[in-house]
């Protein structure tokens, strides 16, 4: 490419200008990111890996090969188990036996499947963003949520599902909304910041769940802590047989992203809750209502996270047990994060995520490499989304024509 | 300059009217649920008997019995008369001291109540309080550290996961020593990683925290999998602890001696690092610039301070502090890793920290509390008494949410925190 460079350097052909266009654009920045990560996974899975050590005491040149092959075999192993494997699909589409193309397909939708919550979370933790507030209280509201959705999902009986799944979606966002207001509560009256109050609540949340699940709402006839089924009724509709698990919380999840997107984007209230997260002076001097925005806004992203809860309830477990969502908050920062607190951004980036949680443990299976792989990634993926700066540095892109868009936070002392 | 506008601002803070009413209410409240709830609700001729001698102390002497109703009924009536001088007179800047003092006695009634009729280990519990209080004190005072300098530190879970993991691996291949110096360098090392994210790429600190949470509990579990969970490995699991001190007299005292005196070291050491850092902060010059990179920025530059520098020194000595937290949960506590084992103690540590208002005193006292209700959480069972366990777990949560909100003495963040320092260009 140096070479090419060179060569037409006096005329810039279309090329040319499409790769300086590129070098100041700010998805490149977000494509590289998760690039250098996903390299960087390799390379781990590579080096604690003694096969390679192995290999090196051979000779380097064998080392390099033994690493990109471990590297390779990992990656592999996480395209068949998110994705599926190529050829027992292709075998079991010209077999015809319904079944086997079930269990053939079934990896890419289970993947489908682990994307819900991460778009509910992303979602979440977005709306907060854009309202210049840090919600990493999702995992907590995600537990209310389920509790809250359980209950409505097992109390009520007797109802048509037309009924009892709207209404078990809107108690689960009802319990984290309230877990979300009492943040923005304090947060919008007393100035108490909410990533402090966040964090209490989310423990708070942990503890409350498993005294709910040791009381109040554990079914009886389990010797262990565990909730009552939920009603057929409360169900999500599951558009395959078994075992793929595909279920109607992925469209509810990508329309409410849509009304996100219509509101936050579209909508007056919208272009408040945006101003008062950029600029709450300007907002105030504009006769804003800051307190009402922030109050309203951490509430629906509690809501959002508390559907998240809700949507595992009703679309995957069907009952609550303890330590039942792994994570998903926190991931939930990052992908909102890597889609710029963009609605389609966060699909985009739920569906990654959902399909590497997902291959992740096929990963686990195949290739011996533990699950937390992908904690790792995420974590080296939102250190570069966060500081483009790096990025740019490493792969000597230029500055980038506008200012890119961050979040914007107070800190701790109100400044 | 800007140590001085903290103190005035403290003092206004405790002189208010409201507060010193809402304080002194608070006292009174106190006094009159001990009355009603605790010594009305023993039955009359109980007694309570605690025995003071912790578990495997070769010392004996006689338990402590009293009647319950009479004492308790003493003691409200003691609350009662500090909450009417609060109300009268107020204690101005010993106020935080009247109101640990009251809270000690709440919980002393509490447990006098609790134990009434029969019997429970009061020496025990209290030793297993400060043992249970040392991560939690020593994180808190890693994010005094950094947060004093205006970086937030919400990675102190993330640093003191990563210390532990190496200090096992380290320990079990050299010894104890090695062991702690190494999680106290991976302690440093994150905070390194931390302070290059949010000082020099400015990126958001609570983000830049959240990242090194998220790679911390990666990292531990996905090494911890690959190797030292495995059977081939297990030899780099065994790091063994550190043995029990006696100080040669004091822990002969009755009654206090075996509770304070007869611990492992991190114990000995949480104390000195207490005294140690409150000095360095609030005596020498050290500690006035550290502070005045994080109240005031702009005038600590134009003073000559090095905003920056002095902001990543504070950082890597949070870390260090995390990471020697860390380190006692396997060379002080347990003596091996599992993943995970942190269990949310860093995020205590910050409730601790904003507890004690940022005061490394305040974040023993806060420790102190806080230890004290995990012992009563794990022990709610011995416990005749109708609370969940996991309410009592849920308890420094919420206090820590009360303070902030300034409903009971306020709890005052660092003024530039969270604001990466830009030196202004003409």
């Amino acid at each position: 490419m140096t070479k090419e460079n060179q060569s037409e350097e006096k005329k810039p052909n279309s090329f040319q200008i499409f790769l300086e266009e590129l070098q100041h654009s700010p998805r490149v920045v977000t494509i590289l990111a998760i690039l250098t990560g996903i390299v960087l996974g390799g390379v781990l899975a590579a080096v604690t890996s003694l096969d390679f050590y192995a290999a090196f005491a051979i000779s380097p040149w064998e080392g390099i090969l033994t690493g990109l092959e471990i590297a390779w075999n990992t990656y592999a192993a996480l395209f068949t188990g998110s994705v599926g494997d190529i050829g027992r699909i292709s075998d079991a589409l010209a077999g015809g036996n319904e079944a086997e193309i079930r269990r053939a397909f079934f990896p890419f939708f289970e993947s489908l499947v682990q994307t819900v919550p991460y778009l509910f979370g992303g979602l979440a933790v977005a709306v907060g963003f854009r309202s210049g507030l840090f919600n990493i209280g999702v995992e907590g509201q995600i537990f209310i949520g389920a509790i809250t959705s359980v209950w409505a999902g097992y109390f009520f009986k007797g109802l048509s599902p037309i009924i009892h799944v709207p209404l078990t979606l809107f108690f689960g966002a009802l319990g984290g909304a309230l877990w979300g207001f009492i943040p923005g509560l304090l947060k919008a009256k007393t100035g108490a910041h909410e990533v402090i109050n966040t964090i209490m609540m989310n423990y708070v949340a942990f503890r409350l769940s498993e005294f709910m699940l040791r009381g109040p709402i554990k079914d009886p006839t389990e010797f262990t802590p565990k909730s009552p089924w939920i009603e057929d009724s409360a169900k999500f509709f599951r558009f395959f047989g078994d075992p793929i698990r595909f279920h109607l919380g992925f469209f509810v999840a990508l329309g409410i992203a849509f009304l996100m997107y219509w509101l936050l984007f579209k909508t007056t209230w919208g272009f408040e809750l945006r101003t008062v997260g950029s600029n709450p002076r300007a907002a105030r001097y504009a006769g804003m209502n800051n307190v009402a925005v922030t109050i309203i806004a951490m509430s629906l992203s509690g809501a959002l996270a508390g559907m998240a809860g809700a949507n595992e309830i009703m679309g995957v477990n069907f009952r609550l047990m303890p330590a039942f969502s792994s994570g998903y908050g926190f991931d939930s920062i990052a992908l909102a994060l890597l889609g710029k607190n963009h609605p389609f951004g966060v699909a985009l980036s739920a569906l990654l995520f959902g399909f590497l949680r997902n291959g992740a443990r096929q990963m686990q299976l195949r290739a011996g490499i533990p699950i937390d792989i992908i904690s790792i990634l995420q974590a080296i993926i939102l250190a570069f989304i966060a500081a483009p700066a790096i990025i740019r540095t490493i792969y000597r892109l230029k500055e980038p024509n506008y200012e890119e868009e961050g979040v914007k936070l107070t800190g701790w002392g109100g400044q | 300059m800007a140590a001085i506008n903290t103190n005035n601002q403290n003092q206004t803070d405790y002189r208010s009217k409201t507060r010193r009413f809402v304080i002194g209410g608070l006292f009174i409240a106190a006094a009159i649920v001990i009355f009603l709830f605790f010594a009305r609700g023993s039955e009359a001729g109980a007694v309570t008997n605690f025995s003071m001698v912790p578990g495997g102390s070769p010392m004996t002497w006689d338990d402590w019995i009293f009647p319950t109703r009479n004492f308790l009924s003493v003691l409200s009536a003691f609350c009662l008369m500090v909450g009417a001088y609060q109300i009268a007179r107020g204690f101005g800047n010993w106020t935080n001291a009247a109101l640990s003092v009251v809270v000690g006695i709440f919980m002393f009634s509490f447990l006098s109540w609790a134990a009434s009729g029969g019997s429970m280990n009061l020496g025990g519990l209290l030793r297993i309080t400060i043992i249970r209080a040392v991560p939690l004190t020593l994180g808190a005072m890693s994010g005094i550290l950094c947060e004093r300098s205006g970086v937030i530190n919400i990675a102190i879970e993330g640093m003191m996961l990563s210390a532990a993991f190496t200090s096992t691996v380290v320990a079990s291949l050299t010894n104890l020593w090695l062991g702690m110096l190494a999680g106290i360098l991976t302690g440093a090392l994150m905070a390194w990683v931390h302070a290059v994210l949010s000082i020099k790429y400015k990126i958001n600190q609570i983000i830049s925290g959240t990242v090194i949470n998220i790679f911390s509990t990666g990292m531990t579990s996905f090494l911890s999998q690959k190797f030292i969970q495995k059977v081939d490995y297990q030899y780099l699991n065994e790091p063994g602890m550190f043995a029990q001190l006696e100080f040669p007299l004091l822990s002969k005292i009755p009654v206090i001696g075996p509770i304070l005196f007869h611990h492992n070291i991190y114990i000995f050491l949480m104390f000195i690092l207490v005294a140690v850092l409150t000095v360095a902060l609030f005596q020498t010059r050290w500690g006035l610039r550290l502070r005045a990179a994080g109240e005031h920025p702009k005038a600590a530059d134009t003073l000559g301070i090095n905003v920056n520098r002095t902001r990543y020194m504070a950082v890597i000595l949070g870390g260090m502090m995390a990471g020697f937290a860390g380190t006692y949960f396997t060379l002080g506590s347990s003596g091996r890793f599992d993943e995970v084992m942190t269990a949310g103690r860093g995020f205590i540590g910050l409730a601790a920290m904003i507890f004690g208002n940022w005061h490394p005193v305040g974040a023993l006292g806060a420790g102190l509390l806080f230890g004290f209700f995990d012992t009563l959480a794990v022990r709610a069972s011995i416990l005749n008494v109708p609370i969940p366990s996991e309410f009592l777990q849920m308890t420094p949560y919420i206090a820590t949410m009360v303070v902030l909100a300034g409903v009971v003495g306020r709890s005052r963040a660092p003024a530039a925190e969270g604001v990466p320092y830009e030196k202004e260009s003409l």
